[in-house]
């Protein structure tokens, strides 16, 4: 991974956002309070502003930006879990441009920052039943063998799998969890731009 | 969609412009994302800082001034503000006493003040946090966020604010804040779901002739819905919620807010209060202080906020204090 595949990377998450915004918000409507496709749109089109006028050393900088730049400007539960997750994974990053193991490492350090804060575990319908089998499927790709590029591409879809399997799940964190039996039947938001963002990775490095 | 805006994504900045123009006593920093008092605090006092979502006014901008909050952080509608706004605010009103945060019972707010208190800890600025959490509408708390911070907010502040302005330290200040929001229990009821600028059309669907029993400040579904009612039956199921609490439990002298969600009359709010005041005498509960209007409101929902405040001789007095912002005046 380095620096101008990232910085691609984000680019990339931001068109994402800004084309699945509608999306977010009615997944954020049904459970929540219909927010979160405008709020992940401002985060990472600031973020990918930021970057514009920012020549990090390394891609551990540049994600550290990113994360700064996401918890100060998307607001909500979002920004900080979200702002966190890019800062511990830009921060456990020790060479500039990690290979693949490395990398995630840092994804890992990310998910782990977004668990302490939010204190959310597998099944609780959060950004966490995407991130975390994603996460399983890259590191299971590398263990076969596997190279960056296919180790996107399999938590990618296990990313949008983890998402679409919230479907069923009654929500335990968050505002979603208000409703609690209501919840169910709805596929929960931030798991949904958890598998997009995964989703721009498999892209960028799987031309 | 029928609102006064320009275009929806200008309707926060547009509002602040307006809230600017209006009370001469605020000074509104649209760049830092502050509300704040327009004229300087003395040195030594304890600074009060809110914030949160928009759509809720006049929570919090409308309570900056004497005798309550130093500064308000909105956020964009319905969105908790982030942590440079409470850190920009922080260092603007702060006196060398500490800040205190009142902050409501939802996961960004939470998170997002919590990250400035870290920041604000960096510069060396001293932060207790006050969480509110009154609705009682959220039962099950092990398996949500917990409690909604709601109508308690207004009690919080007010008392607090009082206060800090009598020159108490931090700890005094956060102490009675948290006092206060152990007091006051919330419930609330929807007629009608509210619409975002952004999103348009309402926030949920609640048939013309159904009800929302025990929803929250930004629409969330709360215990159950029911076919709309007379008001002596809905007001009572709300008050059995309220006062099933303990800390509600002896009767004695209370503070009462019937606040109204945006969309319903005063009028109605006053037939609420009836109820509320014919229940309470029931309990042997005396109504010593009460608000009866919209300030705690989700946009354009037709509903209303029950909160009641257990209140002794201390909190009274507090309450009694000068207060001198938009939304609250008083004893000056």
């Amino acid at each position: 991974m380095d620096i101008a595949l990232t910085r691609q990377w984000v680019q990339a998450v931001a068109e994402a956002m800004d084309e699945h915004k509608d999306r977010l918000t009615q997944l954020d409507a049904a459970i929540g309070d219909a927010d979160h496709g405008a709020n992940m749109n401002r985060g990472f089109s600031a973020a990918v502003t930021a970057l514009d006028t920012f020549e990090p050393e390394s891609v551990g900088q540049l994600l550290t930006k990113v994360g700064n730049t996401l918890i100060s400007s998307i607001g909500g539960a979002s920004g900080p879990l979200y702002g966190s997750a890019f800062r511990a994974a830009g921060k456990a990053l020790t060479t500039p441009e990690p290979d693949a193991a490395e990398f995630l490492a840092a994804l890992r350090a990310g998910l782990a920052a977004i668990q302490a804060m939010g204190a959310a575990v597998l099944g609780d319908k959060t950004i966490v039943d995407a991130y975390a089998p994603a996460l399983d499927a890259f590191a299971e790709e590398l263990g076969a063998g596997g190279d960056l590029a296919h180790a996107a591409a399999r938590a990618a879809k296990a990313a949008d799998d983890g998402a679409h399997a919230t479907i069923p799940l009654q929500a335990r964190k968050g505002r979603a969890s208000y409703l609690g039996p209501r919840s169910i039947g709805h596929q929960d938001p931030g798991a949904t731009s958890t598998a997009l963002i995964f989703e721009a990775l498999a892209k960028v490095v799987n031309p | 969609m029928k609102k006064f805006l320009n275009t929806p994504e200008s309707v926060l900045s547009d509002a602040l412009a307006g809230m600017a123009a209006a009370h001469p006593g605020l000074h509104v920093d649209q760049n830092a994302g502050v509300i704040r008092r327009a004229e300087e605090t003395r040195v030594g006092k304890v600074a009060l800082l809110s914030g949160g979502g928009s759509g809720h006014e006049p929570l919090h901008g409308g309570f900056v001034g004497t005798g309550m909050l130093d500064a308000a952080c909105p956020g964009e509608v319905f969105t908790s503000p982030v942590p440079d706004q409470m850190l920009a605010a922080a260092k603007a009103v702060e006196r060398g006493s500490g800040v205190v945060f009142v902050v409501k019972n939802y996961t960004g707010d939470v998170l997002n003040f919590q990250m400035a208190a870290e920041l604000a800890a960096d510069e060396g600025i001293e932060v207790q946090t006050v969480l509110v959490d009154d609705d009682v509408a959220v039962q099950d708390s092990t398996w949500t966020a917990g409690r909604r911070g709601t109508g308690a907010t207004v009690f919080v502040e007010k008392i607090a604010g009082a206060l800090a302005e009598q020159g108490a330290d931090l700890a005094a200040v956060a102490g009675i804040g948290r006092r206060v929001n152990e007091a006051s229990r919330s419930f609330a009821v929807a007629l009608t779901a509210c619409t975002t600028p952004a999103n348009g059309k309402p926030g949920f669907d609640l048939p013309d002739d159904e009800i929302e029993i025990g929803v929250g400040i930004h629409g969330e579904p709360g215990r159950h819905r029911q076919k709309l009612a007379p008001a002596r039956e809905i007001v009572a199921s709300a008050m059995d919620a309220i006062l099933a609490e303990p800390a509600l439990a002896d009767a004695g002298q209370v503070i009462v807010m019937v606040n109204g969600l945006g969309g319903t009359p005063l009028m109605e709010l006053y037939v609420v209060f009836h109820e509320v005041a014919a229940l309470l005498a029931d309990k042997g509960a005396a109504i010593a202080r009460s608000l009866v209007g919209n300030y705690v409101t989700s946009l354009d929902m037709a509903g209303a906020s029950i909160t009641v405040c257990r209140a002794d001789a201390e909190l009274l007095s507090l309450w009694d204090a000068p207060v001198n912002t938009p939304a609250l005046r008083w004893g000056l």
